[in-house]
């Protein structure tokens, strides 16, 4: 057993944990943190999106220990800071962008990397760029067009709700 | 004008806040103290004799509580089976015994034959490598055929053979159909298969047993569709746990599609071991067991026939199926190649004869069940494809040819025993012509074809039907449960309210849905409704979520019990008001006398009902609570029609989805933005089963497609966005709201339209192959253009399963 410690959310965190013990239970299971997803193990569905140091990362495809002194956001961090969704959370809530919801904080953490990088990216863009988030539930039609929304985009000519 | 509340608004859904910002609670987030974490260690074998299990090292290693083995599930019960089909000759079909954990044999790679619990997971999972299996590999059976002839090996040494159930439906009418084959003009005949399927919601499944010796009360948290079903299986089948000592609780569930239907071993489990460990036990389901361990669906091998006379009408259609139920039945695994497939075989037209022959059949696979649409995709798709086959061989319109054929006049009887309430096939086929922009589709093929590609545009219909019922006549086809829906609601003496609902939602929106429902019916705020749903210990009783059956059955025993409230609060109302029950209205949240300006609002009378001063109490009791069960008299038949355009690489046999339009008819429709996300949703599986999807077994009965990197899920760049379309409405006759329900039709109707566009596709390249399986990958769609022998070298490189290959 280790000690490792980083900022999340904004906060100090630290904690005692394996060689072993991935970014993402470290997040679940000694923060608490469950907002984080895993929904696979071979690093590809996207669920468990968070961003460190400022870039999105899979916290199943990192150890607790690589991200000693990092700073580390997670979907728990994303909203204003008077609780209200912000400007992706609140597209993604307008455009029906979310079923399940299992998907969704590595969606939202996704879409927020993606549109620091590229503010207006197009529909293309935004496909490509989601190739490593899976989705089951919504068909990926209004998780784009929340995208398009966030990003401020007009999403009339995209087919009705 | 769309409105902004109640039945037929596009309510925005109250359960995204929590989901959009962390705050959901899936099964997974749920840790008790003390609780010990559970490793199973599954066959790495589809078949063998289980000689030995030997824990003695692991018993001793770090963190270990206690290692479990078949041995100590013998005196506990077989997981159950909920629906016994009867065969064609009236026996019952063979039922083999599903053990908790394997014992005397393996039956399939994935099955768990040892349990390891420790303090962590990890020393779980270290322990579970010491420990020592021997078993002897027997061979395998996994083509269906094969399982079926004399002298293959037995899945299960107590049967009499691998055949499950041979079914025949209608029987009776089996010689008169042979008898129209005879005299048909044109017979049309198809080979196809309905390739195996994964669910993989994104959210694997996890089970937290939890026991308490206070009260000898035992509780599973799980990721279930319908805990009230997991609670009757597993209490009364497999542990003998009465209910009133057992909860199940299934919080957020994060997709579900059928799979989290099922009572599993792992939920038996971890109930079992945490009263035999004295402490709560957890699973948590990786994706590579999960592919292992989930049922799988559809994996059905079909010859179908269409008999048709010299003017094209359908004079009769016979089937024969082989159906996989994989090495054990699975809770519904019976039920879905039989009366949810045999049952639609009519589909959308008047085919005065059928007959429909289904043979289920045991393999050393993961057992299978329903999954999205369970029986009726199948039907769908070897019907649409049989009907495009036959109207290319006849050389008309595909279109044509359907609309000739629908069936025009409600109720409509069909000849494989169900009776269509409502519908109207002509409309909802005008609509897709429309919103598909069929008349563009010549300009559109003209650039693809300058670009040097090959566009198709494939189309057909469907019929769905929902919410299985009514419980007498599925105790007759064999169900071993009642398919009605209780719904409470318990009305607060400050006017909110709670909904308690046996449906459960897996993504569905329901607590946004069904409020908006109650708060119609009553005139009040939908934040003044809450609904509840997925505890045992919350809700009376229920039946859960799966064959689009929510809004139909569990909706209307809300709206039922809704009515009961209502009706009490008149009486309390008249009393208030001093006038006679018949005059009091209810609009917009008040009651009042009818042509007088007198009124008392919602609040008042609800007040009224829990401080009861001024109140009728010689008439009727206090409070504010109903319970209503409803058992719907029919299915709903929800229909419509689909169409796809695809574009095809003759160099790269590449597919890539241009467009897809769906027109459906739901009947009513309570928020439209959700019924259009579920659409899209079960339009991009279908898109993935026919584009994409494919579960493999190699012929030792190792599972090929296992993981992320070989199963291939559609991503968004494999998907366009979809047009939807649900204005055609024909309500249905016999529920209160009118509706049919949606969660399906999507998965249901897309794949014929695929296959149907990429084989026109390739027509237009000159190349009419007859028919293509399913998924149509670049190399499979390459071989069958430029034939087979040239494909033998281009597969032995690239792999038949491979993910199409991004541009
Ligand atoms: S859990 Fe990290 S990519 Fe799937
Ligand atoms: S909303 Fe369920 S997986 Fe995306």
């Amino acid at each position: 057993m280790a000690q490792v410690k980083m900022t999340v959310n904004g906060k100090a965190a630290s904690g005692e944990v394996e060689g072993r013990t991935l970014l993402a239970h470290f997040l679940r299971d000694d923060l608490g943190l469950t907002g984080t997803h895993i929904g696979c193990d071979t690093s590809q569905c996207g669920a468990c999106v968070v961003h460190v140091n400022g870039e999105a990362v899979k916290a199943c495809s990192m150890l607790a220990l690589e991200a000693e002194g990092a700073e580390v956001s997670t979907i728990e961090g994303q909203a204003n800071a008077d609780g209200s969704l912000n400007v992706i959370q609140q597209a993604f809530q307008d455009h029906h962008g979310l079923q399940c919801g299992f998907c969704t904080p590595g969606m939202v953490m996704s879409t927020a990397a993606l549109l620091k990088d590229n503010p207006k990216p197009s529909e293309a863009e935004i496909r490509h760029y989601l190739d490593g988030n899976i989705c089951r539930c919504t068909g990926y039609h209004n998780i784009v067009k929340a995208i398009m929304a966030a990003s401020g985009q007009d999403t009339g000519q995209i087919a009705a709700e | 004008m769309p409105k902004d509340g109640g039945i037929g608004a596009s309510s925005k859904r109250r359960e995204d806040v929590r989901f959009l910002t962390g705050a959901g609670n899936y099964t997974d987030d749920i840790n008790i103290r003390g609780q010990a974490h559970v490793f199973f260690l599954r066959s790495d074998v589809a078949h063998g004799t289980l000689n030995n299990v030997d824990t003695s090292e692991a018993e001793g290693m770090p963190g270990v509580v206690r290692i479990f083995t078949g041995a100590d599930f013998e005196a506990v019960g077989s997981i159950p089976c909920g629906w016994q089909v009867t065969d064609r000759h009236g026996d019952p079909m063979q039922e083999p015994r599903h053990p908790v954990l394997a014992h005397g044999k393996v039956r399939h790679v994935g099955e768990p034959i040892a349990a390891v619990v420790a303090e962590t997971l990890g020393q779980a999972r270290d322990a579970a490598e010491a420990i020592v299996v021997e078993i002897d590999e027997l061979p395998a059976v996994i083509d269906m055929k094969e399982a079926v002839k004399d002298g293959a090996p037995k899945v299960h040494d107590d049967l009499t053979s691998n055949l499950c159930y041979d079914w025949g439906f209608v029987e009776e009418n089996k010689d008169a159909v042979n008898k129209a084959f005879d005299d048909a003009a044109h017979v049309t005949t198809l080979e196809l298969v309905n390739n195996r399927l994964v669910a993989n919601p994104m959210e694997p499944r996890v089970a937290v047993g939890d026991y308490s010796r206070s009260d000898d009360q035992h509780t599973l948290y799980t990721t279930s569709q319908n805990p009230h079903v997991i609670r009757l299986l597993m209490g009364a089948f497999v542990l003998g746990i009465p209910e009133h000592k057992l909860r199940v609780v299934a919080p957020d569930v994060g997709g579900g599609f059928g799979t989290k239907i099922f009572h599993y071993q792992e939920e038996a489990f971890c109930t079992f071991a945490a009263k035999a460990c004295n402490r709560p036990v957890k699973w948590t389901s990786s994706r590579s067991e999960a592919f292992i361990s989930d049922a799988h669906g559809r994996d059905h091998v079909t010859k179908i026939e269409l008999a048709l006379d010299g003017d094209n009408n359908f004079t009769a259609i016979r089937t024969d199926t082989y159906a996989n139920m994989g090495a054990y039945l699975s809770t519904f695994a019976p039920s879905v190649p039989t009366w949810l497939h045999g049952t639609l075989m009519a589909g959308n037209y008047k085919t005065p004869l059928i007959y429909v022959n289904v043979k289920a059949v045991f393999t050393n696979t993961v057992p299978v069940d329903a999954y999205r649409g369970a029986g009726r995709p199948e039907a769908t798709y070897q019907l649409e494809r049989l009907v495009d086959k036959a109207a290319h061989e006849l050389g008309v319109d595909p279109m044509e040819l359907r609309r000739q054929n629908f069936i025009t006049e409600f109720p409509y009887a069909t000849p494989v025993a169900v009776e269509y309430d409502t519908g109207d096939y002509n409309a909802t086929l005008d609509k897709l012509i429309e919103i598909s922009d069929k008349a563009g589709f010549e300009a559109r093929r003209k650039e693809s074809e300058a670009k040097g590609k090959l566009r198709g545009f494939g189309m057909n219909c469907y019929i769905e039907a929902c919410g299985i019922a009514p419980s007498n006549l599925v105790g007759q086809l064999g169900a071993r449960a009642g398919l009605y829906e209780s719904a409470t609601v318990r009305v607060n003496a400050t006017g909110g309210l709670v909904v308690m609902t046996g449906s459960h939602s897996h993504g569905q929106g329901h607590e946004t849905t069904f409020s908006q429902v109650v708060a119609e019916m009553i005139g009040i705020d939908e934040s003044m409704v809450d609904i509840v749903h997925g505890d045992t210990a919350k809700v009376p009783m229920g039946m859960g979520t799966y064959g689009s059956r929510s809004i139909a059955v569990g909706g209307s025993a809300m709206v039922r019990a809704t009515e009961k409230i209502i009706a009490k609060a008149k009486k309390i109302a008249s009393h208030l008001l001093e006038a006679s029950e018949s005059d009091i209205e209810l609009k917009d949240g008040a009651f009042s006398v009818a042509g007088t300006d007198k009124s008392v609002a919602w609040g008042d009378v609800t007040l009224a009902a829990y401080v009861p001063h001024n109140y009728p109490l010689e008439d009727i009791e206090p409070g504010l609570e109903e319970t209503a069960f409803y058992d719907p008299s029919n299915f709903t038949y929800p229909s419509g029609a689909y169409a796809c355009e695809v574009e095809l690489d003759p160099d790269t046999g590449h597919v890539t989805i241009e467009r897809f339009a769906a027109a459906d008819d739901f009947g009513n429709v309570i928020n439209p933005m959700i019924v259009t996300g579920q659409v899209h949703g079960g339009l991009a599986q279908g898109i993935g089963q026919a584009l994409m999807e494919n579960c493999a077994y190699d012929s030792d009965g190792q599972l090929l497609s296992a993981s992320y990197m070989d199963y291939a899920m559609p991503r968004a760049s494999d998907l366009p966005f979809y047009s939807v379309d649900h204005s055609c409405q024909t309500p249905c006759t016999h529920n209160p709201l009118g509706v049919k329900g949606c969660g399906e039709a999507g998965a249901i109707g897309s794949p014929p339209a695929v296959v149907n566009a990429v084989l026109d596709a390739m027509r237009s390249g000159g190349k009419d192959v007859g028919h293509i399986d399913m998924p149509v990958t670049p190399a499979r769609v390459w071989a069958a253009m430029h034939g087979a022998e040239a494909n033998a070298a281009r597969v032995g490189a690239v792999g038949s399963n491979a993910k199409p290959q991004p541009e």
